[in-house]
């Protein structure tokens, strides 16, 4: 049954029946009798059981609002009582301060102004958070920062040894894949041999501090975003800072000094699995001798090359921390901004990782390292 | 003790996120000993009240004294030494979600100051069993109920035998029974210790029963209204809206209330 208007001197009698297919169509056919007539009032009707739910009180008061901009008022003579309350309850309007959430403009102006504004705001915020780290790193080495060692404990078990197995398989196949790479280019000139080369300086300079520290962006990063983040929407950070701990050295300092002494240990494990693997391809597919592939690396690669790779590894394990801390420390109180938060340090630890590796590639090449 | 002794006042406080001001011209003092109640309409402020008081958002004008020193022209290490005479109980509790009840109370205690592990190991079980969680060391706060994560945070809230302990809606989420034994214990507590006991609030039960002076903040005049004596408010309320605040949405004629 379909919602009706009959027109009934100046009165306009709307039947609105509960199972009606949809009301928007009558509303408008009520709009364009309004604007072309005048009536007094508009009587609104339910169906004979006189049945109505929240749909149709909407629809009543949809149709009202149209009404009041040609002053047309309403009857609810046809409406159950129970109706009527309900709606008059709609009507005591609402007490919520819109002055509070006023609606940005939306011209362009405004818009860049404000991202500019927030960009510098972002950045202020990012340096000081970097000062107060820093700070906290300088009393971490003269013994007056204050965190719990068993927090610094767990942390250091979570970034390394549980890292391990997901370590192992990246750079295994990361050797693997390095080799074929070179094999392919330089059995053409017989030189699979120098295949070695390649796999162990790679691996050593560019490749093991890489994605050991994406993967640690991944785990590590976006896990400690995630607790700090769960922290402040439980007001703990807050309990914390009234207790006089410093939410910089309890919390972010352990979990940064965690990363940056795991950091290298895995890329020297890194090193030791990736080269393993391209020993796996020289050997047994590249038929070269087992000794000789060993030696070859052996001269292949300096203490510099792997010394290079682990410091690299120890910087881009504190970029990945202060990423997520930073994010973690940031977070709003709402669950989507704890994701938002994991989301961020992920995505700015990652970009801290790659331009490091630039920043480390333009100095080694500078000095001859 | 003594009544008339100021604990803290404020000064001319304004409050504000960016630039919308929230409170403005708050000026009050809490005597020691008292339990002092911040009252309000929901957004009102209240609970940024509290976060002015306890150090956690700065004044955008204004002072918060404690005692002769102002708490935020003071450097962070006055600042530091003043919170750390004072507790607070957060709405949730805010226990430290990754350490036992016993580890949450013992933290504060042993990192300010040098008793041994047995004795703070003492002193955490007194605590607890103080808020009726004796055994309950090993939990984690995950492991209780909401109304026991509030008990475990005034444990910790006491940890140190603070002079002033906050209290955020104690009794928001708490059934009546647990809420009543809330209340009887802020009352202990201020009687036992002579703690200056500062709760936000706005469960009528709770002002009544427990509240010697307060202050009431007005959502829409953006300042206080009313200040004084619980029982003061309530007889001859200074305005109609309060007078409708503490009967709970009831008009009273204002004949009827004025003694």
């Amino acid at each position: 049954m379909d919602a009706t208007v009959t027109v009934n001197g100046a009165i306009l009698d709307v039947l609105l029946p509960v199972d009606a297919d949809n009301f928007t169509d009558i509303a408008l056919g009520i709009e364009k009798l309004l604007s072309t007539e005048n009536f007094d009032k508009i009587a609104f009707h339910l169906q004979a059981d006189r049945a109505w739910n929240s749909r149709v009180l909407a629809a009543i008061r949809s149709i009202e609002e149209i009404a009041g901009k040609y002053k047309v008022s309403s009857d609810y003579a046809g409406l159950p009582e129970g109706a009527v309350k309900i709606l008059g309850l709609a009507q005591t309007g609402s007490d919520a301060d819109n002055s509070l959430r006023e609606p940005p403009p939306s011209d362009l102006l405004f818009i860049a102004g404000t991202a500019t504004a927030d960009v510098a705001k972002g950045t202020v915020g990012t340096l000081s958070f970097l000062g107060a780290a820093l700070a906290s790193f300088v009393r971490f080495f003269i013994g007056t920062a204050n965190f719990r060692k068993s927090d610094f404990l767990t942390y250091i078990k979570a970034a390394g040894p549980q890292a391990l197995p997901i370590v192992l398989l990246v750079n295994l196949l990361l050797g693997v894949i390095l080799a074929f790479m070179g094999a392919v280019q330089l059995q053409q000139f017989g030189a699979e041999i120098f295949v070695a080369d390649l796999v162990a300086l790679a691996q050593t300079r560019e490749i093991a501090p890489m994605m050991t520290a994406i993967i640690l962006a991944g785990r590590t990063g976006a896990a400690y975003a995630a607790q700090l983040g769960t922290m402040q929407v439980n007001e703990e950070v807050d309990a914390l800072e009234t207790f006089g701990f410093a939410p910089m050295d309890f919390l972010v300092l352990p979990r940064m000094a965690a990363l940056a002494i795991m950091t290298p240990l895995l890329v020297l494990y890194a090193d030791a699995i990736g080269i393993f693997g391209g020993y796996l391809i020289g050997v047994f597919l590249l038929g070269l001798g087992s000794v000789e592939y060993i030696v070859q690396t052996q001269n292949a690669i300096e203490a510099k090359d792997v010394l290079l790779g682990i410091v690299k590894g120890g910087v881009f394990g504190v970029l990945v921390a202060i990423a997520g801390c930073l994010q973690g420390i940031r977070s709003g109180r709402s669950a989507s901004a704890v994701g938002d938060a994991a989301t961020k340090a992920v995505v700015s630890g990652i970009i801290a990782i790659i331009v490091a590796t630039a920043v480390f590639a333009v100095f080694t090449n500078m000095f001859g390292i | 003790m003594n009544q008339n002794q100021i604990e803290i006042s404020v000064r001319n406080l304004t409050m504000a996120y960016g630039d919308f001001v929230i409170q403005r011209d708050l000026e009050f003092d809490i005597k020691k000993g008292e339990i002092f109640i911040i009252m309000g309409d929901s957004g009102s402020g209240k609970s940024t009240l509290l976060k002015h008081l306890i150090g956690l958002k700065r004044p955008a004008d204004g002072s918060i004294y404690y005692g002769e020193k102002d708490f935020w022209k003071s450097g962070g290490g006055t600042r530091r030494s003043i919170s750390r005479r004072f507790g607070v109980l957060y709405q949730s509790g805010a226990l430290w979600s990754s350490m036992t009840l016993g580890e949450n109370v013992a933290l504060p205690i042993s990192s300010y100051t040098n008793y041994s592990p047995k004795e703070i190991e003492e002193i955490v079980s007194f605590k607890l069993s103080l808020v009726g969680l004796y055994g309950f060391e090993d939990f984690y706060p995950s492991e209780i109920s909401g109304g026991m994560k509030k008990r475990a945070g005034l444990a910790r809230a006491m940890a140190l035998d603070p002079e002033i302990l906050f209290f955020d809606e104690p009794s928001a989420g708490l059934d009546p029974i647990s809420s009543k034994r809330l209340d009887d214990l802020i009352i202990e507590l201020r009687d036992g210790l002579g703690t200056t006991i500062v709760v936000v609030t706005h469960e009528l039960a709770s002002i009544f029963a427990i509240g010697d002076r307060g202050v009431f903040v007005d959502a829409d005049a953006k300042t206080q209204t009313a200040l004084g004596p619980i029982t003061q408010l309530r007889q001859s309320p200074p305005n109609e809206k309060i007078a409708e605040f503490l009967n709970r949405g009831k008009k009273p004629s204002m004949t009827e209330t004025r003694p």
